[in-house]
């Protein structure tokens, strides 16, 4: 009698809420730590981004019209439905980042732990941010945080798992919507992630994958005129892109978080800088009176 | 419209009543303010005119690659020990400041009105008042930043451009939050406006500020370049055009500087059929007409509920037959000249633009002064969301006029622009305007007033307006690392 034959899934782009294959057709070999051929993950395309940033601008309205208790309540479920799968992130940390089962599991309790902390930030950062201003007139003065809108996120290139959530939830706990180029050579951690996400009550459009190349892909998001912010972490030290990217952002004044010298430790404390990059400041002003 | 040096307007006649230029002192040519010092620049000079008149009223230095370099090595070596000072000391030299802002506010309000044509009701009210209340606002947080939410290092040395507009004023929103935070900086004032910069460098002498502290380069669009593309910069921060915004920000790109950024606007004023009527016609005219439109947060737009068009329209233009236009050191004038010449032909353009594209153009009939600057404050209606008068910014006294039906279709309107500087809200109705403002794309929305500014409030855009804010807490970010 022979061995079962496995069944092995194809690794897809997460657009919308669906799993599309690359509109292009094109597919590139995803390795293991060691060099072995894992699967063919979709290669994403221009239109495929195109495609995805409309996504995400038709997710934004509604996100960010959530209150921020519910989404709160809908990272927190995230975070459950990864912990749920935590066999699966670990298999993936292993084959993609070459770590021990034991370290593999560790990373994953911290990505873990860090979606439970964005997602009790959701109704925590306008009352830390925001402010009342004692104006010098009858005005009732008050300034708040808004999400910046639809942001272009580039992933960290070696932290596939947990600095992959390290960049997606401070964006969208906010009320962002998203469009992520995953790491090159490790997809497949961010297309277990796509699946969580798919199950977790967040509404199709709030985040959007894109397994492939990010100096391929960033230059058409760059220049999008409906993208409202960039990150460029994910191309850590990787200086002349960040800079030809970041010229395009000027073209609509995109908010950039440039790229860092080298890739962060993801294990530190975050503090709030990952979510005020992409807050925007609203004032509101009324006389008072009788 | 009643021109001040008409006899022929409606309504009240009035006596001229002409604050006296007597209190102020031109001097025939000004240096660049280096190190503490005036000093003659490596380049060129240009002049600098009354916008009213077209007299000519100083020569200015107009600084070159070497004195931008010059300026910037300034503040490098006065930033330390600024920094070092404790912050209850830097406190008490933009306290100095301040007061004597206020001492000497006629003379400011007078020079401004000359140099930049806005009513001396305007500056003395609105641009000195405030600028020396930004002075004592970010006194006070020199040594309370540990609380402020943004840590208490301050970033070196600032490059600031600012427009000309509000010249005083810009240069308070940049000067004080940078010193506040123990910055130093390089402040170029407006081609068409530096005489209240160059003013403002004698009172940094008087209150024995710290050389090098505050540098100020007159010049135009190259100086500015030069200013902001020096490696010895740590921040750069401008108010002025989108256009240039993009320029500046294409020219950081790569680099390690921070920058702010205010640019243009276009808001939309939304007038809903419950609104207290005359009360938002007051709303509307200062939305526009304050400081001849020449104001980045200008409700530019009206956006009127269709079935008050007509009775809204009415009220609007017998209003605006009341104000008076000219001599901007007229007391009564509300209406002062356009800032340059160049500007009063974009605003020309654009609004011929506005006729070729079939909006129909109402002005009231006034005498325009024959020599300066003027345009009179003119209303479109029958304008439509394409219409280039409804979407680019015009800078001058020309409010575009549309209609909506339903509280959505004004939100959507509204937001269907590049920019998302501000906007306002009129309405009786509480519930309505949380809701309007909570889904329109601005940085400052303003419910039942309009154009109101304090030291305390932040300021700045959405989208295509910029990023970063001004004033208040948060201006404070800017500054600090």
């Amino acid at each position: 009698m022979t061995d079962r034959i496995d069944v092995r899934k194809t690794a897809k782009l997460y657009i919308g809420g669906a799993f599309p294959r690359s509109e292009s057709g094109h597919s590139y070999e995803v390795t293991d730590a060691k060099g072995r051929f894992v699967a063919n993950a979709a290669l994403a395309s221009r239109k495929d981004a195109r495609d995805a940033v409309v996504a995400a601008r038709g997710a934004f309205h509604g996100w960010s019209g959530r209150t921020a208790y519910n989404r709160g309540q809908i990272l927190y479920r995230v975070a459950e439905m990864l912990e749920d799968r935590r066999p699966t992130f670990v298999a993936a940390l292993t084959q993609a980042e070459g770590l021990t089962a034991a370290r593999a599991a560790k990373v994953v309790d911290a990505t873990v732990d860090r979606l439970v902390w964005y997602a009790g930030w959701a109704d925590k950062i306008t009352q830390v941010v925001g402010n009342a201003n004692p104006v010098a007139g009858p005005f009732f003065n008050l300034s708040s945080p808004e999400p910046t809108g639809v942001v272009a996120v580039l992933a960290p290139q070696e932290s596939s798992l947990l600095g992959l959530v390290s960049v997606i939830a401070p964006a969208i706990v906010t009320g962002n919507t998203v469009v992520v180029v995953t790491s090159h050579e490790r997809p497949l951690p961010a297309v277990a992630l796509s699946e969580v996400l798919a199950t977790s009550d967040l509404p199709g459009g709030v985040v959007n994958i894109l397994t492939g190349s990010a100096a391929t892909i960033a230059p058409w998001l760059a220049s999008h005129l409906d993208v409202n912010a960039l990150d460029l972490t994910g191309i850590a030290g990787d200086h002349d892109l960040a800079t030809e990217l970041e010229r395009s952002a000027a073209d609509n004044l995109k908010r950039v978080r440039r790229a860092p010298a080298a890739e962060p430790d993801w294990s530190e404390d975050p503090g709030i800088t990952p979510m005020t990059a992409f807050l925007e400041t609203k004032t509101v002003w009324h006389p008072m009176g009788v | 419209m009643v021109s001040t040096s008409s006899t022929t307007g409606r309504g009240f006649e009035y006596a001229p009543a002409p604050e006296s230029r007597a209190i102020v002192d031109i001097k025939p040519s000004y240096g660049l303010f280096i190190d503490g010092d005036f000093v003659d620049g490596h380049g060129s000079s240009f002049k600098t005119i009354s916008p009213a008149t077209e007299e000519v009223l100083a020569e200015v230095a107009e600084a070159d690659d070497a004195d931008v370099d010059a300026a910037v090595k300034a503040a490098r070596k006065a930033q330390k020990a600024w920094a070092r000072m404790p912050g209850s000391e830097r406190a008490k030299y933009l306290y100095r400041i301040a007061r004597i802002i206020q001492e000497r506010s006629r003379e400011i309000a007078v020079l401004e009105s000359i140099d930049n044509g806005k009513p001396i009701k305007e500056s003395r009210d609105v641009d000195v008042p405030i600028a020396a209340a930004h002075f004592f606002y970010y006194a006070g947080w020199a040594d309370k930043l540990e609380y402020s939410g943004f840590g208490s290092t301050p970033l070196g040395v600032a490059g600031q451009v600012i427009p000309w507009n509000f010249p005083l004023l810009m240069l308070a929103w940049k000067i004080a939050p940078a010193l506040a935070c123990g910055n130093t900086v390089v402040l170029k004032p407006a081609e068409t406006t530096p005489l209240t910069a160059l003013l403002f460098a004698e009172i940094c002498q008087q209150a024995d500020l710290p050389p090098g502290v505050v540098n100020l380069i007159t010049g135009a669009g190259g100086t500015g370049s030069a200013l902001v593309s020096h490696p010895g910069i740590d921040k750069v921060a401008f108010t002025g055009s989108t256009d240039v915004g993009r320029i500046i920000a294409k020219a950081v790109a790569g680099t390690d500087k921070r920058v702010t950024l205010e640019l243009g606007g276009k808001a939309a004023n939304i007038v809903f059929d419950d609104a207290a009527l005359d009360q938002a016609v007051e709303g509307i005219v200062n939305g526009i007409f304050f400081n001849q439109g020449h104001v980045c947060c200008a409700g530019s737009r009206l956006l009127v509920q269709e079935n008050i068009f007509e009775d809204l329209l009415e009220r609007l233009k017998r209003r605006m037959s009341t104000l008076r236009m000219g001599d901007p050191l007229d007391k009564n004038t509300d209406v002062g000249a356009i800032n340059s010449g160049e500007q009063l032909m974009r605003i020309r353009e654009l609004s011929e633009i506005g006729d070729a594209e079939g909006a129909e153009r109402w002005e009231v009939a006034c005498d325009l002064p024959t020599k300066g600057f003027w345009f009179p404050p003119t209303l479109f209606t029958g304008v439509s969301q394409a219409h280039r008068i409804a979407r680019e910014e015009i800078f001058g006294p020309v409010l575009s006029v549309l209609t909506f039906r339903t509280p959505s279709e004004a939100v959507a309107k509204a937001n269907n622009s590049p920019f998302g500087l501000s906007a306002g809200i009129w309405t009786e109705k509480g519930s309505r305007i949380l809701q309007m403002a909570s889904e329109l794309r601005a940085g400052v929305v303003w419910a039942n007033t309009f154009n109101k500014f304090d030291p305390t409030s932040p300021f700045g855009g959405y989208k295509e307006s910029g990023y970063g804010r001004e004033g208040g807490r948060h201006g404070l970010e800017a500054y600090l690392r």
